[in-house]
């Protein structure tokens, strides 16, 4: 009899591990809350570090799903262990899975929480996922009166590294993210003025530091330092303040758009979902596996493996990599 | 007839010493104390003040009202063992009175009755006072019991943690615990041999009697019990029981009026030497509850300090909350003494050449939302929209830039530089030509209201919005959330505002109170005044105190201090934390919405004037 996989999530992770599951020949249900696949990278414009837009990895995998059984609008409120098989409680009905693939990926951090970077007081003050938006729909950034940017600053590390938001670790791709956008702005808007905030840039990747030398060439501002906070002024604008710390003076700026580079925070609900199964979370609050070096896609309970940035902050490629081996492991276990 | 043994020389010598290094000790203690507060005293020590401080002596330092409060046995331990030993001197010294007819008799004659006067048989009411007595020894003898226990398990006496003692108290701990067992020894052997003694040490010494040899033990349980005493009267001004004598001397000098200053007076002296280091402030304190920092709170800090040695770790590992305050049964003013202790100390002198210049507008009303209000837009933004929504004229004096009002630097014992942006802060108000200030951080309302020495009155923002929802000014209807309000030390246990916080939650919505509020709530977390403790501890703390008030059955936790907003809102993702404003700006949307027609109807009532 054809064994049963439940993977919790149809973002990234859960699409590349549903499709792979699929072709070593498994039924593969897919829980999906939202209405669309895709997860946080549907709802981005172009990917760093060769701007390719973010559809074509979407629809490439929705693409290749074959058999997968994809429950979309459906939210997983508790999954239960029951002689060796797992009850998925979903939209009030029950599912049976021989195994569980946790893919529920992360939360963009709650700007809200870094009140004194006024996100949903100052109508100027957006988030990246904010500014992606725009560039979908308008190619480029606007005021919220719809007047043209002259001059935007790019904060990075909200809520990552902050421990006065209690997200003391680096959510890894903001910063390329960050850079890839303000060369964006540049490219969308010439003479706009682009400022990016930073503690250090970790450019990690392949492509990345290129990316990094193209910003810098665009006329992009690099400036180290942590804003303290900012204030709205006439016309909507940002008044911000920082301290250049390679100069170590204080710098107050006025701003058309001040953009937020949002972490990856954990999921509350995951959370619950973890300590429904026994799960332990890690200090930073995502979900732990057995071995963080040999053993990145068991959980401590078994049957149940995780993958995606649920276990912490990941880019595309390390997440579809996960996944992969996820798939292998999951396999290796129904087949013991 | 005169009455006397070599046995007694040990108890009378303890005693005398006692006596003079008490007096001693008073003596200087109030010739110390500075101008002021002889004034206080020479003021008020004539007046009913002295005879309420009378009441409360005995209410304290003999019935433990306020250890009782804490907990029943603990209550009962004290009160047996102050008050029991108390009437015990009383009840042998109106014995001997009576016994020689009124003759005057050296102390040591009632303590050692029992030895000297072997056939009662002439006294009046002999039957009463031999059972008084004994009654008596035995209600000591049960609180010296119930302290035996306690070394073994404090908890069930409430306290989680006692003090750990120096040597020398442990020493005079042995010889008070030895008294009482030893005068009942010695009474019994005594009884049995003679046929003295009450109900007790009666039936005592006749079951002992038989005992081969007991009349060997008469002589040395004699020596033993004036020994223990006089080692125990010898030991007191080198251990904790000093707080015994000077526990009465405080609430003298506190009932005239003194309070401790911004340094160190001989005043200080008294409280240091009133603290029993009962430890109860160790359970009070939530870096020993939370953290598991349980060597630096207030016993600890107040001894070192008595015996100057007081280091920087004791001096520095402190949040100020002030629960501690509320919490010791001698009402020690423990915060102001480890706060003064810091301005001794300051690190280097600032300098602030760099604070910016800043022009004050003039308006009725001086707004100062300080540096956490510039971190808390949300809250400042929130105020603002109610004083316009009341029509307030109101001037945002740091607007653009602000100026610490200087608490920061004040709480950790910057005092000289505190003052120099607060000289700069109070030019500023002034100039202002307000009529009053208003604030939304109870840190700098605590400033401006202690230090300040402002000509205008200063409102903390729940404080000034209250007056105007109350009179109506402020127009504001309530919606059917469930609130819960922490108090912020400052506010709170500082400035001493629990009732308009919590009168103005209820115009916005139903307000749950709950068990730890107001002298009893726990601090946030994010004390300025202790900077050994990283986030993750904050954090820790911060949980626990929302779980306290009831966070998760709530719709919003109110709270009326910025810091201990971004404080929750860090260590929580699951709760909603308003600042009151931020609740109150819902409360005025509402009217609003459902003004409409009552608008109506104002028309049509001044239709009908016209």
């Amino acid at each position: 009899m054809t064994k049963t996989v439940a993977i919790i999530g149809g973002g990234v992770a859960g699409l590349e591990t549903a499709k792979q599951l699929n072709s070593l020949g498994y039924s593969v249900k897919l829980f999906e809350k939202s209405n669309t696949l895709g997860g946080h990278v549907a709802k981005w414009d172009r990917l760093f570090p060769n701007k390719r837009h973010a559809s074509e990895v979407v629809s490439s995998l929705t693409l290749s799903q074959g058999n997968t059984q994809t429950l979309v609008g459906t939210t997983v409120s508790s999954i239960k262990r029951q002689h060796g098989n797992f009850i998925i409680s979903a939209n009030s009905n029950n599912h049976e899975a021989d195994a569980v693939v946790l893919a529920t990926g992360f939360e963009l951090f709650p700007a809200e929480k870094k009140e004194e970077y006024g996100y949903g007081l100052f109508e100027n003050v957006i988030t990246s996922a904010d500014l992606e938006q725009m560039f979908i729909k308008h190619g480029k950034p606007a005021m919220a009166s719809g007047h043209k940017p002259v001059r935007i600053a790019f904060i990075h590390c909200v809520g990552s590294r902050d421990e006065k938001v209690n997200r003391p670790y680096c959510s890894k791709v903001c910063c390329v993210t960050a850079v890839k956008q303000a060369i964006e702005v540049k490219e969308a808007i010439p003479n706009c003025e682009v400022f990016c905030f930073y503690m250090d840039l970790r450019m990690f990747g392949p492509g990345y530091e290129d990316l990094y030398k193209e910003a810098q060439s665009k006329g992009v501002t690099f400036i180290r330092g942590r804003l303290s906070e900012s204030s709205e002024i006439e016309g909507g604008r940002v008044q911000i303040k920082a301290e250049d710390t390679l100069a170590s003076t204080p710098l107050k700026m006025s701003v058309d758009i001040v953009v937020l580079m949002v972490g990856m925070s954990p999921q509350l609900d995951t959370s619950k979902l973890a300590a429904d199964l026994g799960l332990s979370l890690n200090a930073d609050g995502f979900i732990a596996a057995t071995d963080l070096h040999t053993n990145p896609t068991e959980t401590t309970t078994k049957g149940v493996f995780v993958t995606g940035a649920c276990t912490g902050p990941n880019n595309i490629t390390d997440t579809v990599n996960a996944a992969k081996a996820t798939a292998l492991d999951v396999h290796n276990y129904l087949s013991r | 007839m005169s009455y006397y043994h070599h046995f007694v020389i040990p108890f009378t010598a303890g005693l005398l010493f006692l006596v003079i290094v008490v007096a001693a000790k008073w003596i200087i203690w109030i010739k110390g104390l500075n101008n002021q507060q002889k004034r206080q005293v020479k003021g008020n020590i004539f007046t009913k003040k002295s005879l309420l401080a009378t009441w409360e002596v005995l209410a304290e330092s003999l019935f433990h009202r306020k250890v009782f409060k804490k907990n029943f046995l603990l209550g009962y331990m004290h009160m047996s063992l102050a008050l029991g030993w108390f009437l015990l001197i009383a009840m042998g010294n109106l014995e001997t009175r009576i016994f020689t007819h009124g003759q005057l008799n050296p102390p040591y004659v009632p303590i050692f009755f029992e030895f000297f006067e072997h056939d009662l048989s002439t006294l009046r009411y002999k039957e009463i006072f031999t059972f008084v007595m004994d009654f008596l020894l035995l209600f000591v003898l049960s609180g010296v019991a119930l302290a035996y226990f306690k070394r073994a398990t404090s908890k069930p006496l409430g306290m989680k943690q006692a003090t750990k003692h120096a040597f020398v108290d442990k020493l005079a701990l042995t010889s008070l615990w030895l008294i009482f067992p030893l005068r009942l020894a010695a009474e019994s052997v005594t009884a049995g041999l003679y046929g003295t003694g009450g109900f007790f040490t009666r039936w005592l010494g006749e079951a002992i009697a038989p005992l081969p040899a007991i009349d060997m033990l008469y002589y040395p349980l004699w020596w033993a019990y004036s020994l223990s005493l006089g080692l125990f009267f010898i030991s007191v001004p080198f251990t904790r029981y000093m707080h015994i004598p000077t526990e009465t001397l405080l609430i003298f000098l506190r009932k005239y009026g003194i309070k401790e200053t911004e340094k160190h007076t001989s005043y200080t002296q008294v409280e240091l030497n009133a603290c029993s280091r009962c430890g109860i402030c160790i359970d009070s304190c939530q870096l020993s509850s939370e953290l598991g920092i349980s060597s630096s709170q207030s016993t600890y800090f107040l001894k070192s300090l008595r015996d100057k040695k007081a280091t920087d770790y004791l001096t520095e590992t402190c949040m100020l909350c002030g629960r501690c305050d509320y919490s010791c049964p001698v009402g020690i003013e423990n915060s102001t003494i480890r706060l003064n202790q810091r301005r001794e100390s300051p690190a280097t002198g600032t300098s602030f050449g760099y604070v910016p210049a800043i022009e004050a507008s003039k308006g009725k009303i001086a707004f100062f939302a300080g540096c956490m209000g510039q971190l808390t837009p949300s809250v400042t933004r929130a105020t603002l929209a109610l004083f316009d929504a009341a029509d307030v004229e109101y001037t945002h004096i740091d607007k653009d830039a602000t100026i610490c009002c200087g608490r920061p630097l004040q709480v950790n014992g910057e005092e000289n530089a505190a003052r120099e942006l607060a000289q700069k802060n109070k030019q500023l108000i002034e100039g202002t030509g307000a009529e009053a200030l208003v604030t939304t951080c109870p840190i700098c309302a605590r400033i401006f209201a202690e230090s300040y020495e402002l000509s205008i009155p200063v409102y903390h923002h729940t404080q000034f919005l209250y007056q105007l929802a109350a009179s109506g000014q402020l127009k504001l209807a309530p919606s059917n959330n469930l609130i819960t309000y922490h108090d912020p030390c400052e506010l709170g246990r500082g400035l001493g505002v629990y009732d308009e916080p919590r009168e103005l939650l209820k115009f916005a919505g139903n307000l749950v109170e709950v068990k730890s509020s107001k002298t009893n709530s726990l601090c946030c977390g994010g004390s300025l005044a202790i900077t050994s403790i990283n986030q993750q501890q904050r954090n820790q703390m911060a949980r626990k105190t929302l779980q306290s008030i009831g966070a998760n059955d709530v719709d919003f936790v109110a709270t009326a201090c910025p810091l201990c907003k971004k404080t929750f809102t860090a260590a929580s993702d699951e709760n909603a934390i308003l600042d009151i404003s931020e609740i109150l700006v819902k409360a005025f949307a509402n009217t609003k919405q459902s003004s409409k027609p009552e608008q109506k109807q104002t028309a049509k009532e001044t239709s009908t004037v016209n």
